[in-house]
C-alpha cells in the first residue's frame, strides 16, 4: 500500500493485511505483536516481516505483504473492494451465499 | 467465453467474477463491454489481487464457497477452448513478420489442458465440499504461492510503479517495475503489463526492461509458462 508518512499507521492497513494497530501493538485475530513507541512504519514492517520500499524523489513508500510464508495466511476470503466497469465499488464478500469463481484476466 | 459458462453455471449456484489486471482501466473496459457480461466485471489497476491471492499469470482462478472460504487457491484457469490461442495454431507463419513468427512458434508450445479446469468446476458445482477438487483450509494455504522477501518486495515495487504511472509519471514507474521483474521473475503479470506499455504488439525487447515475452519464455521453456494443475 502506498504511504506518504511513516509516523502513523496507513489507513488501508487493516483492510489490506488484517493487522490493526491497537494500544498493545499490531493485532490480527488473537495475535498481537508489540510495537515501538512512537509509531514508526519501518518498525511495524520489520516486526511483521513486511517489506517497505521507498521512492525518494516522490516522497513515497510502498508497504508490501508479509514474507516468509505463503500468499494466503488464511483460507478466509480477504476483504476486497474493487471497482466494476462503471467505477462502482464491488465487495467480493457481498457474494456470500453463492459459490464464486474469481478469474483474473487482462487486456495485455 | 466466461459469459457463456456463467450462463450455464449461474442457475446452478455459481457466480463468475472477472478481475482485469490492467493498470489502465480504459484498456480493459472495451473487452468487458464487448462481452456483454452479466457477472461482476472488476478492474484491479493496482494488482491488489496479485498480492492477496498470488496470481502469477492470466488466466488464473480462485474458488470461493458459499461461506466465503477459499477452496482452491490461485492456479491456471483455462475456460475451455480459447479462440485466440487456438488461432495461433492455424496462422501460416510464412505470412507474418519473422519476429512475430518466432513469438507464435513459442506460443504454440504453451501447455494447457483446456477441458480439465471446466470439468473440475462442474464437479464442484455438483458436489460442493464433497467435490474431490474442493480443498481444506490447510491445503488451500499450503498450495498458495510461496512468499519470500524478494517476492514481497516485488509486490511493493510493482504497486509503487503503478501509482506513479497512474499519477502521470510513467518514466518514474519503470525502475520500480524493473525491480519487480528482477525480484519475482515468475510473475508474468508484472512483466507483461510493463512490457505492454512499451511495445503493445509484441511485448518485445526495449531499452526500458531487460527481458521480453519472447526472451523470457525461451529462457524458461514455453511448456513451463503455465504450471500444471494439481487436481
Amino acid at each position: 500500500m502506498i504511504v506518504q508518512r511513516l509516523d502513523r499507521p496507513p489507513e488501508e492497513l487493516e483492510r489490506r493485511t488484517g493487522w490493526e494497530v491497537e494500544p498493545e501493538g499490531a493485532c490480527r485475530g488473537d495475535v498481537c505483536v508489540p510495537l515501538g513507541s512512537p509509531f514508526d512504519l519501518r518498525d511495524l514492517a520489520g516486526r511483521l516481516g513486511m517489506e517497505l520500499v521507498h521512492d525518494e524523489r516522490h516522497g513515497l513508500w510502498a508497504l508490501g505483504p508479509e514474507s516468509g510464508g505463503r500468499a494466503l495466511h488464511s483460507a478466509q476470503l480477504p476483504e476486497i473492494l474493487l471497482p466494476d466497469r462503471n467505477g462502482e465499488d464491488f465487495a467480493l464478500r457481498s457474494s456470500r451465499g453463492t459459490k464464486v469463481f474469481m478469474i483474473a484476466w487482462a487486456s495485455w | 467465453m466466461w459469459q457463456e459458462l456463467r450462463t450455464r453455471w449461474y442457475p446452478l449456484g455459481l457466480e463468475v467474477v472477472t478481475v482485469a489486471l490492467d493498470v489502465e482501466a480504459s484498456e480493459a473496459r472495451p473487452f468487458i463491454e464487448q462481452a456483454h457480461a452479466a457477472h461482476p466485471s472488476l478492474i484491479d489497476e493496482a494488482h491488489l489481487t496479485v498480492e492477496l491471492f498470488g496470481f502469477l499469470n492470466v488466466p488464473n482462478g480462485v474458488w470461493i464457497d458459499e461461506d466465503g472460504m477459499i477452496v482452491r487457491p490461485s492456479e491456471p484457469a483455462h475456460p475451455g477452448r480459447n479462440p485466440v490461442t487456438e488461432s495461433f495454431r492455424t496462422i501460416d507463419l510464412s505470412t507474418v513478420p519473422p519476429d512475430i513468427a518466432d513469438v507464435l512458434r513459442e506460443a504454440r508450445k504453451i501447455k494447457s489442458d483446456p477441458d480439465v479446469y471446466v470439468t473440475m468446476i462442474d464437479d464442484w458445482i455438483a458436489h460442493g465440499r464433497e467435490s474431490r477438487y474442493a480443498l481444506t483450509p490447510d491445503e488451500v494455504i499450503a498450495r498458495s504461492e510461496p512468499r519470500t522477501g524478494a517476492e514481497a518486495t516485488a509486490a511493493a515495487e510493482f504497486e509503487l510503479g503503478q501509482y506513479l504511472h497512474r499519477a502521470g509519471d510513467h518514466a518514474a514507474a519503470i525502475p520500480h517495475w524493473r525491480q519487480a521483474h528482477r525480484l519475482h521473475p515468475d510473475n508474468w503479470t508484472y512483466k507483461r503489463q510493463a512490457w505492454n506499455f512499451e511495445d503493445p504488439m509484441r511485448q518485445g525487447h526495449t531499452d526500458a526492461y531487460d527481458g521480453s515475452w519472447y526472451e523470457d519464455i525461451k529462457r524458461i521453456g514455453a511448456e513451463n509458462y503455465y504450471r500444471e494443475i494439481i487436481p
